[in-house]
């Protein structure tokens, strides 16, 4: 068996993906072992910075396929995602016809043929040249508008795209479809039902851990012990936004470049702004309760042990 | 595309259960069509059969499709898929007046709607009798924070209400003001559109040269509907149902909820197009009708769980209430604050208040004042007529009704 092959069982799906510095929980290796053997998209929602866009990059570094990222916005169009034609080229191919005088049967025929398409990430991915399919990122699906969904339908259902001028280009083979969302408003019922569908949540404080020691290697274990502890409990409180995995990992680094060894007060309120983006949170957190808090996050980190 | 499941290459009765499974989630409301059992039944022949875990999150990645249905998922799998007592359960639900109080510790908390999918035929809980004191006809100017918990049962819309509240949308227009959208529309005037116009070229063998251009595409702005339904509001609770499935069908983007001591997002109930079937269901949904208000909670609720999702910015938010607030006013002032600063435009309709002679006496009225927009006092709105003349009115900017 080659290295990259789709995985065997959901326990191969966990180990590949570890092995690539991504420590899934069991129930997204579930989906994710899933989608890739029924060949479904995976629709994953979630708070920012928990990972959701990381798998797809896993994904492709561990099957050894290219990734193809297509970011939403508003306004995001046909042209955009999928096709354009080259105006610039057609223009020409005008002016050389009436210098030769072609037929305007053939010019008309002639003019919305391959040569003049420009192919953008969705086209890109069903295309049925590719020597192996891709995995193909749709981020932030929530971002994009209503409209932009209902184009979706086609690619994620059939893994085709119909172009008027020109025909039905169809994938030979499925790419990997991966989409996220964060959830800023509700991606319409037509699309998920298309999907395998995984909330990722929050990793638990072993998890973390375990992410920690594979994304910062470098950190001591003692403070990535802090570290983790201090977030979690920092999600418990009552903040507008809630720090996310990627937060952990900035804010390690953060800490490791000031050459922290232990949390203290005093260093957790000058970074603060690594964890925490809205200043009612800051406030929430800054001074004394960043003492209490840590305080009790000590208590946390005797039980797990020695370091 | 997905091949028919062999149900007999799955072990025992498996491929039943999980089809019960699914129709006990549809009844509980999660919306598992049998595409989605066939995309179950297909996935376990690749899976999911290891461990209890494995198995759930087989299920959970095929039935659920939004994250606030993962916890009526965990319930219907524990109840569905572990417990022994299934019997004994059963017996307690037959006997409500018998409380068991020695339910296994980690069991999650269950959901009466989910009762009522797996055991359809039980009789229902006895519903808590409402404080006698309570119940009074007309409680306008009179507030509370209490919590009361109270169904209500609306009369269906008559013919001639029907028609006002189609005739209130085409006078509402100008209360909606379009916005340019990132998406175009063929046009005269405006950007080059490359594709239209090479299109007709190559129709025309390239002789004709003809431009065709494209516009921004304008739409009106989102509409967010936060309608106090707490007892000082109750006359008026009826007619700002049928007023926002109304509008919910009237080509807008409308999220609505109502709150009184707690916030429920009505949107989904009101997509039926029937005004009495919506207006029923939410009349189901909602828990707390003709209670108290707790305003700043209900806000800050907003603020937390749905500004981000429903809001994007540009939405207009209209809050009907009256704003009377029980004791502390800061954390109101706060939240109020926040609300207004996440969308575009902040509306206050405030149904119980006279323009002339109005006064902002009350501590919550003088908290929210300073950071609302708009503020529309309309006195005594009893049908949607005068609601929709106030609103319109409003959107000619200050300048008397066009009627």
């Amino acid at each position: 068996m080659s290295t990259t092959d789709l995985p065997a069982s959901i326990d191969d799906t966990v180990a590949r993906l570890v092995g690539h510095d991504y420590v899934p929980s069991r129930e997204l290796a579930t989906t994710v072992f899933l989608a890739l053997r029924l060949q479904r998209p995976l629709f994953l929602e979630g708070e920012p910075g928990t990972g959701k866009t990381e798998i797809a990059r896993t994904l492709a570094a561990m099957l050894g396929r290219p990734l193809i990222r297509l970011q939403c916005y508003e306004g995001l169009d046909l042209s955009g995602a999928a096709y354009e034609w080259n105006y610039a080229r057609q223009m020409l191919e005008i002016r050389l016809a009436e210098a030769g005088g072609a037929s305007r049967q053939a010019l008309a025929t002639e003019l919305f043929s391959e040569r003049f398409l420009i192919r953008r990430a969705l086209l890109q991915a069903i295309d049925p040249q590719q020597p192996v399919a891709p995995v193909l990122l749709i981020d932030e699906l929530d971002r994009a508008d209503e409209p932009f969904e209902a184009f979706l339908l086609e690619v994620l259902s059939d893994f085709q795209i119909t172009i008027p001028e020109f025909g039905t280009v169809k994938a030979a083979e499925p790419p990997i479809v991966v989409l996220t969302s964060n959830r800023t408003r509700e991606i319409h019922d037509a699309v998920k039902r298309r999907c395998l569908y995984h909330w990722v949540d929050f990793p638990d404080l072993q998890r973390e851990l375990a992410i920690l020691a594979h994304r910062v290697p470098g950190a001591p274990r003692a403070l990535s012990q802090e570290i983790v502890a201090f977030i979690q409990r920092l999600r418990q409180l009552d903040l507008y936004k809630l720090p996310g995995v990627a937060e952990t990992i900035e804010w390690t680094r953060a800490l490791l470049a000031l050459d922290a060894m232990v949390l203290d007060p005093e260093v957790i309120s000058h970074t603060l702004g690594v964890l925490l983006k809205y200043q009612d949170d800051i406030a929430k957190v800054q001074g004394s309760e960043a003492a209490r808090l840590l305080n009790e996050v000590r208590d946390t980190v005797r039980g797990l042990g020695p370091a | 595309m997905l091949r028919a499941p062999e149900v007999d290459s799955l072990p025992g009765r498996l491929a039943d259960n999980v089809l019960h499974f699914a129709r006990v989630l549809r009844h509980a409301g999660l919306p598992v069509g049998t595409d989605r059992v066939q995309l179950a039944l297909a996935a376990l022949h690749h899976g999911g059969l290891e461990s209890r875990r494995d198995f759930r999150a087989t299920l959970a990645a095929c039935f659920v499709d939004r994250g606030e249905h993962r916890e009526l998922f965990d319930q219907a799998f524990y109840i569905f898929w572990k417990d022994p007592d299934l019997e004994g359960r059963m017996r307690a639900l037959l006997l409500p007046q018998v409380k068991t109080h020695e339910k296994a510790a980690n069991a999650p908390p269950e959901n009466r709607r989910l009762a009522g999918a797996l055991f359809p035929h039980m009789p229902p809980h006895a519903a808590p009798e409402p404080p006698r004191e309570q119940v009074e006809v007309q409680a306008a100017f009179t507030f509370s924070d209490r919590e009361i918990l109270r169904q209500k049962d609306f009369e269906t819309l008559s013919s001639e209400e029907w028609r006002e509240a189609k005739a209130m949308l085409l006078r509402l227009r100008p209360f909606f003001e379009p916005l340019a959208t990132r998406r175009t529309e063929p046009a005269p005037h405006g950007r080059p559109d490359w594709r239209a116009s090479l299109a007709a070229m190559g129709r025309h063998g390239g002789e004709l040269w003809e431009m065709r251009r494209r516009r921004p595409r304008a739409r009106p702005a989102p509409l967010v509907v936060l309608a106090d339904i707490s007892g000082s509001m109750s006359s008026y609770s009826r007619m700002l149902l049928h007023f926002v499935h109304a509008l919910s069908h009237a080509d807008l983007r409308v999220h609505s909820f109502v709150f009184g001591t707690r916030l429920t997002p009505i949107s989904r109930a009101l997509r039926q197009r029937d005004p009495d079937i919506a207006v029923a269901s939410v009349a189901r949904a909602v828990q707390d009708w003709s209670g108290g208000t707790r305003l700043a909670q209900s806000l800050h609720l907003f603020n937390r769980h749905w500004a981000r999702r429903v809001l994007g910015g540009r939405a207009t938010v209209l809050l009907i209430t009256d704003g009377l607030e029980h004791g502390d006013t800061t954390q109101l002032a706060f939240e109020a604050e926040r609300l207004a600063k996440s969308c575009r435009q902040l509306v206050w309709l405030n149904p119980l208040l006279r323009f002339d002679g109005f006064e902002p006496r009350a501590a919550g009225v003088r908290a929210l004042l300073p950071h609302v927009h708009r503020f529309l006092p309309a006195h005594n709105i009893a049908s949607l007529e005068q609601l929709a003349r106030v609103l319109a009115g409003a959107g000619e900017r200050g300048s008397p009704p066009f009627h």
